[in-house]
């Protein structure tokens, strides 16, 4: 849903996508150790399998975008391991576009770093609730924040776009609920069985 | 069990599907060929003339038809084109003022406006044409490699190849997970249950593909890898026919160009 194709977006819209992925990813690839770049990988599979899971949503069905779940889990390094995985999804279906995937990156890439932050300030105290809520509320803003950056980005394209971007937000409404709940779900087991791997350093026994 | 039966059948799909001879665009180096693609998707998106853009689409479908692509499943993929994407193009007869072309529930679509949606579904779709028919022929492993060539980032390459890997493991996992749960009569509805079953079910596929990534690190470890593939360092020579491909598309960008501008 979140995949703009090539051809919509007006040049100044696809230089600042291009841009601001390319410090991002940047950045995340430097504070990306050579260790955790299989677990990174993980997680860019799961983003792009993620979006093979159709929910159905009264006459048709919506698909996760999970920024908000890969930004809790891998921080800085979200920004890399997002742009590989719509490369991948670019290069085998023919989602999205080249020019353009700058842009499609820094829109789920920026929301994916504010989830990490939101859900590390919950998460922080080892309390499973406030972690849990943190969860949901990553997982709801990521594509929230997705979705207002691609009506964004249509709408700084051209005024035509104006009604377009609009129909963007509403659309996505569906899919927030469901990531956030999806979100609780998928943070809570791995709270409880690798907490490690959300890098938050828990005392034993919380989150329990 | 079935599964042996699916493998080989599987494997006579892929023999019979196959090409008796590998098409020429397969032969090209892998680096010349994503360079290509790049430069023409540049080209391609800053057109705005019908002729030069029905060029472009124009060699889209030579890349295509020079790459063997399958017909069904490449238009299949094209008409897949995101589904909101198909909405926000359809709006735009409406959004933009012009003359009327006809009206739909009283309201006026105008040429200017269909014009505009013809021009963006002709560069979106060139572009991902060229993106099936030159990188996307690839093996993803050489994609990986061809990017190093390039000298894309190599933490950013290891990132891409493991990703490529873990695809693979996490999808048939995946698909492990939902037979199981299916066989105990999970259905997909829409409501809190399943959205959370769901959640289970990827926070189990993480669990289980990071804890196996961590086996492999240690496997790879003990065999002693150091953090790098020493096989991103092998480049291989552009031949002659690499240099007349990039020569041929570069040049065929160019001529888009001067169309455009003549």
């Amino acid at each position: 849903m979140a995949h703009i194709p090539d051809g919509v977006l007006s040049a100044p819209v696809l230089a600042a996508g291009m841009a601001v992925t390319l410090g991002g990813c940047a950045l995340g690839l430097r504070k990306l150790d050579h260790d955790k770049i299989p677990q990174t990988a993980v997680l860019s599979s799961v983003f792009f399998v993620a979006s093979l899971v159709h929910f159905p949503v009264g006459p048709t069905s919506v698909h996760l975008i999970l920024n908000g779940l890969v930004g809790v889990a891998l921080g800085w390094a979200a920004f890399p391991a997002i742009l590989v995985a719509l490369l991948l999804q670019a290069v085998l279906f023919g989602f999205g576009g080249l020019v353009v995937l700058g842009v499609n990156a820094m829109n789920m890439a920026i929301p994916a770093l504010l989830s990490y932050a939101l859900f590390a300030a919950f998460a922080r105290g080892g309390n499973r609730k406030l972690a849990l809520l943190g969860a949901g509320l990553a997982g709801g803003l990521g594509v929230m924040l997705t979705a207002i950056m691609v009506a964004g980005s249509l709408a700084l394209s051209g005024k035509e776009f104006d009604a377009a971007a609009k129909l963007t937000l509403f659309a996505h409404l569906p899919v927030m609920a469901i990531e956030a709940a999806f979100t609780v779900a998928a943070v809570g087991l791995l709270l409880r069985v690798k907490p490690e791997f959300l890098g938050i350093a828990a005392p034993e026994g919380s989150y329990a | 069990m079935t599964r042996p039966e699916q493998t080989s059948s599987a494997i006579v799909d892929a023999a019979a599907t196959q090409p008796p001879t590998t098409p020429l665009l397969r032969n090209i180096d892998p680096r010349v060929r994503l360079v290509v693609c790049i430069a023409f998707a540049f080209v391609t998106v800053s057109l705005i003339h019908m002729p030069s853009l029905l060029g472009a689409l124009g060699l889209a479908v030579a890349a295509a038809v020079m790459a063997r692509l399958e017909p069904a499943s490449t238009l299949k993929r094209m008409a897949a084109l995101d589904g909101f994407m198909i909405f926000v193009l359809g709006l735009l007869p409406f959004t933009i003022p012009g003359a009327p072309a006809f009206s739909v529930a009283g309201f006026e679509a105008s040429h200017e406006g269909l014009w505009r949606a013809a021009e963006i579904l002709l560069k979106s779709n060139a572009v991902v044409l060229m993106i099936l028919a030159l990188p996307g022929t690839m093996e993803q492993v050489e994609l990986g490699h061809a990017m190093a060539g390039l000298r894309v980032p190599e933490k950013f390459v290891h990132l891409f190849l493991f990703t490529v890997r873990y695809i693979e493991v996490l999808g048939r996992e995946y698909r492990r997970l939902r037979t199981s749960m299916r066989a105990r009569g999970f259905t997909m509805r829409c409501n809190l249950h399943t959205w959370r079953s769901v959640g289970y079910l990827f926070g189990m596929l993480m669990i289980r593909s990071i804890e196996r990534s961590e086996r492999i690190v240690a496997a790879m470890r003990c065999r002693g890898f150091q953090g790098r593939l020493p096989s991103l360092a092998d480049t291989q020579t552009v031949r002659g026919t690499d240099r007349a491909f990039a020569v041929v598309s570069l040049a065929a960008c160019i001529a888009l160009f001067t169309l455009e501008h003549a």
